[in-house]
C-alpha cells in the first residue's frame, strides 16, 4: 500500500457566514479502503462530502485529494479532478429524462470520444457489475428504489473513478435492497481498486462492510477506530449513537421551559 | 399588554420591507449572472446542436396546436369584431387591414408569447427545478460536466429560436382565421381584403418588427422560467412556487416589454 | 422517443415556422411589390403635403411605380421637399405632374404622377417642377363658406 493516504483533510475549518458548520477536522483515507463517515443528521457530513468534491472550498485549512490541494485548484482543475470521483447520492440522482442505459453512458459520451458501440459494450458491463443489464432499456420512473440507487452505481463507476464518495446510501430501501447496496460498495472498492468513503448514519450496515469509522459530531471530529473499536467504544456520545439510544448526551426533548411552568402558562391564558 | 405588540408591528414591517427591496436586487443581480453565465457557456450548444434539436421539440413542437388553435380563434374572433365595426363607416373592406395589423404587430407576438410563457416556461421551470430538488444537477457537477452548459444553455438557446417562429404562425394562422370570417362566411370582397392588407402592412415597419418583438419575449420568457428553475428552493413546495412565479412574471414582463418595444417602434415614424 | 422522428417533429416545426413568416411577407405583407428591382431618385417641392408619410405609394395611373424616401423641409422657400425613389423601368417625361392624393375620401395619402409631353426624361436628382399640394379638408369647407356667404350677399342685392 502507498505511504501516503489518497485523502487527507488538515485543520480544516467552515463556515456559512458566522455559523460555523466544521471545526478543527482532520482526517486521513488511505488508498483501497472503505472508510465511514457517520454523525447524527446536521452534524456536517454532507458538508464535508462537498469539500472533498470541491463543491465548496474550506474557510481554512486544506484538502489534499491524491497529492493536490483542492484548495489552489481553479475550475477547470476541479473540474478534471472530479473526473476521477464518482459519486452516488442519497436518492440516486439519475436523470429522469434519459433511459437506464443513456443515464450510465451519460459520462462516457460527455468526457470520451469513445464510439458508439465501446459504449456500448462498456455501459452492458457496469450494468451487469450491479445486475441490471437486462433493465437498460427502462426509464427510471419505472425502477424501484433499491434498483435506482443500483443503476446510480454503475453510472458513478463509468469512468473507472479512483475515489468513490456515497452521500447516505441506505437511506429509504428495504432490508434486502440495503444489504445488497452495502455489499455492492465492498464488492467494487476490491474488485475495482477504488477507495471508498461513506456517509451514512445506517450503523449497523455500514460498521459490517467498512474498515475504519470517523464520527462526526457538531461540526467536530470525535472519535475514529475500526468497527470493532467503535462497537467496544466507552464514549456516551459514540455508544449512544451505534446503539441506537433514546436518551444520553444528545437529549430528547427539544431544549424547553418546565413542562410544569408550560402547561400552568395553558391553564392561566384560557381562564 | 395590548399597546406594545401594535407599537412593535409598524417596526419589523417596515424592515422586512427594506429586507425585501435587498432581496430584490440580490435576485436581480443573480438573475443576471445566470444569464451571463448562460450565453458564456453556450459553445457547448454549437459544438453539439443535436442538444437544442431535442430541446427545440420540447418547447417549440409541443407548443405547437395550443399556439395554431388559439392563432385561429383570436382571428376568427377579430374578424366578426372588425367586422361589426367596420360595417357602421361603411369601409368592411378594410377588414384584411385591421386583422392583419393587429395581429402582426401586437397580437400574435403578444398573445403567443404569454401562451408559451405558460405552456413551455412553466415546464421548463418545472423541469430544472425538479432536476435541482432530486440533486441531479449536482451528480451532473460531481460528473464533472458543467449543468449550465448542458442543461441550461440548450433550453435557452431552443426557447430564443421557437418564440419568433411560433408567433409568426399564430399571425399566420390568425390572418386564416379572419379571412376565413370575413371572405368566406360573411362575404367581404376577397380581392380588397388581401389588397388592402397588402398595402398596408408594411414588411419591415410591421412585419419585421413584430419578428423583433417575439424576439425579445422569447429571450425573456425562457431566462425568467430558466432562472426560476434555478433558483428554486429544492423542495416540493418550491418548484410548485417557482412555476407560478415564471407565468405570472413572465406575463408582466411581456406586457411591460411590449410597452417600450411599440412606443419605440411604432412612435417614431 | 425515437431520434429521427424527433428531428423530423423538429424539422416540420422549423418549416412550418419559416412558412409563417414568408406568408406574413408576401401575402400579408408588401414584400411582393416593394423594393423589387433598382430605383432612381427624384425630388419635388410642395407648399403643403398633408399627411403624407415616408414610404408612402407613388401611382401613376393607379400603378404603384416607387415609395416615398424621405420628407424635408426647405427653409428657404418654405415648402416640403419629398424625395421620391422611382423604379427604372417607369420612365416620366421632364414635365410630369406630381401632386398629393388620397385614396377615398379618408384613406392614406400617396402621391400621383401624371405623364406630359416633354422627349427628355426625368434623371436621378432632377426636380419636378409641376407639383399640387394636398387638399386641406379645413380650406375647402372654409372656401365653401366663404363662397356660399358671397352667393347670399349677391342675392339679396
Amino acid at each position: 500500500m502507498a505511504a501516503t493516504p489518497l485523502i487527507e483533510i488538515k485543520n480544516v475549518n467552515f463556515a456559512y457566514g458566522k455559523r460555523p458548520i466544521l471545526t478543527g477536522i482532520n482526517m486521513s483515507i488511505p488508498r483501497g479502503k472503505v472508510v465511514a463517515l457517520m454523525g447524527i443528521s446536521g452534524s456536517g457530513k454532507t458538508t464535508l462530502l462537498r469539500l472533498i468534491g470541491g463543491v465548496m472550498r474550506p474557510t481554512s485549512g486544506e484538502v489534499w485529494v491524491n497529492g493536490v490541494c483542492t484548495s489552489r485548484l481553479d475550475t477547470r482543475g476541479i473540474y478534471q479532478m472530479r473526473r476521477s470521483m464518482g459519486m452516488l447520492f442519497q436518492f440516486g440522482a439519475l436523470f429522469t429524462d434519459l433511459s437506464v442505459f443513456d443515464n450510465v453512458a451519460f459520462q462516457m459520451r460527455e468526457h470520451t470520444g469513445l464510439p458508439e458501440s465501446m459504449i456500448r459494450d462498456l455501459v452492458m458491463m457496469k450494468l451487469n457489475a450491479v445486475g441490471l443489464r437486462g433493465a437498460h432499456k427502462l426509464m427510471p420512473s419505472e425502477l424501484s428504489g433499491g434498483m435506482a440507487r443500483r443503476v446510480a452505481l454503475a453510472r458513478a463507476i463509468g469512468l473507472d473513478p479512483m475515489i468513490m464518495m456515497y452521500d447516505e446510501p441506505f437511506t429509504g430501501l428495504d432490508p434486502i435492497s440495503l444489504g445488497v447496496i452495502a455489499n455492492l460498495v465492498r464488492e467494487l472498492n476490491d474488485t475495482l481498486g477504488t477507495t471508498s468513503l461513506v456517509v451514512t448514519h445506517d450503523v449497523q450496515e455500514a460498521l459490517d462492510v467498512v474498515d475504519y469509522v470517523y464520527y462526526l459530531s457538531d461540526g467536530k471530529m470525535k472519535a475514529h477506530g475500526t468497527p470493532a473499536g467503535m462497537r467496544a467504544n466507552t464514549d456516551p456520545l459514540v455508544h449512544q449513537f451505534v446503539n441506537g439510544e433514546a436518551e444520553g448526551p444528545v437529549a430528547y426533548q427539544y431544549p424547553s421551559r418546565d413542562y410544569a411552568d408550560d402547561l400552568k402558562m395553558g391553564s392561566r391564558r384560557a381562564a | 399588554m395590548q399597546p406594545s405588540p401594535a407599537k412593535h408591528r409598524t417596526l419589523p414591517s417596515v424592515s422586512r420591507i427594506g429586507a425585501n427591496a435587498i432581496d430584490t436586487v440580490l435576485r436581480l443581480g443573480y438573475a443576471a449572472r445566470f444569464i451571463g453565465l448562460t450565453i458564456a457557456h453556450s459553445g457547448t450548444c454549437l459544438a453539439r446542436p443535436r442538444l437544442v434539436v431535442r430541446e427545440l421539440y420540447y418547447t417549440g413542437v409541443l407548443s405547437l396546436i395550443i399556439i395554431l388553435v388559439s392563432g385561429l380563434f383570436v382571428g376568427m374572433v377579430l374578424g366578426l369584431q372588425g367586422y361589426q365595426t367596420l360595417t357602421t363607416y361603411g369601409s368592411e373592406s378594410a377588414l384584411g387591414v385591421l386583422v392583419a395589423l393587429s395581429l402582426v404587430r401586437e397580437l400574435g407576438p403578444v398573445v403567443s408569447a404569454l401562451l408559451f410563457a405558460s405552456r413551455a416556461g412553466s415546464a421548463m421551470t418545472a423541469e430544472i427545478g425538479l432536476m435541482k430538488a432530486t440533486e441531479q444537477l449536482s451528480a451532473m457537477e460531481m460528473m464533472a460536466v458543467d449543468p449550465i452548459a448542458r442543461v441550461v444553455a440548450p433550453r435557452f438557446w431552443a426557447g430564443v429560436i421557437s418564440m419568433p417562429l411560433l408567433a409568426a404562425m399564430f399571425s399566420a394562422m390568425g390572418v386564416f382565421g379572419g379571412y376565413v370570417i370575413g371572405v368566406v362566411l360573411i362575404g367581404v370582397d376577397e380581392g380588397s381584403f388581401w389588397s388592402q392588407m397588402q398595402s398596408a402592412v408594411d414588411v419591415r415597419e410591421d412585419v419585421l418588427n413584430g419578428v423583433i418583438k417575439s424576439f425579445v419575449f422569447g429571450i425573456a420568457v425562457t431566462w425568467i422560467a430558466l432562472f426560476e428553475g434555478y433558483d428554486a428552493p429544492p423542495t416540493a413546495e418550491g418548484v410548485s412556487g417557482a412555476t407560478t412565479r415564471t407565468v405570472v412574471t413572465s406575463s408582466l414582463a411581456i406586457l411591460a416589454l411590449d410597452f417600450i418595444l411599440t412606443s419605440f417602434m411604432f412612435s417614431a415614424a | 422517443m425515437q431520434r429521427s422522428m424527433l428531428d423530423l417533429w423538429v424539422g416540420l416545426f422549423v418549416v412550418a415556422g419559416i412558412v409563417g413568416l414568408v406568408v406574413l411577407a408576401f401575402k400579408v405583407g408588401n414584400m411582393s411589390s416593394a423594393g423589387t428591382g433598382d430605383t432612381y431618385e427624384v425630388t419635388a417641392n410642395f407648399d403643403n403635403i398633408g399627411g403624407l408619410k415616408p414610404r408612402a405609394a407613388i401611382k401613376s395611373a393607379g400603378v404603384v411605380v416607387g415609395r416615398v424616401k424621405s420628407i424635408s423641409f426647405n427653409n428657404e422657400r418654405f415648402t416640403a421637399k419629398v424625395t421620391m425613389a422611382i423604379e427604372t423601368r417607369y420612365k416620366f417625361p421632364k414635365d410630369t405632374t406630381a401632386s398629393i392624393l388620397t385614396s377615398g375620401l379618408l384613406g392614406e395619402q400617396y402621391v400621383g404622377l401624371e405623364g406630359g409631353g416633354d422627349d427628355k426624361m426625368l434623371g436621378t436628382g432632377d426636380n419636378i417642377r409641376l407639383t399640387q399640394s394636398a387638399v386641406v379638408l379645413e380650406k375647402l369647407i372654409s372656401q365653401f363658406l366663404f363662397d356660399k356667404a358671397a352667393e347670399g350677399g349677391d342675392a339679396k342685392k
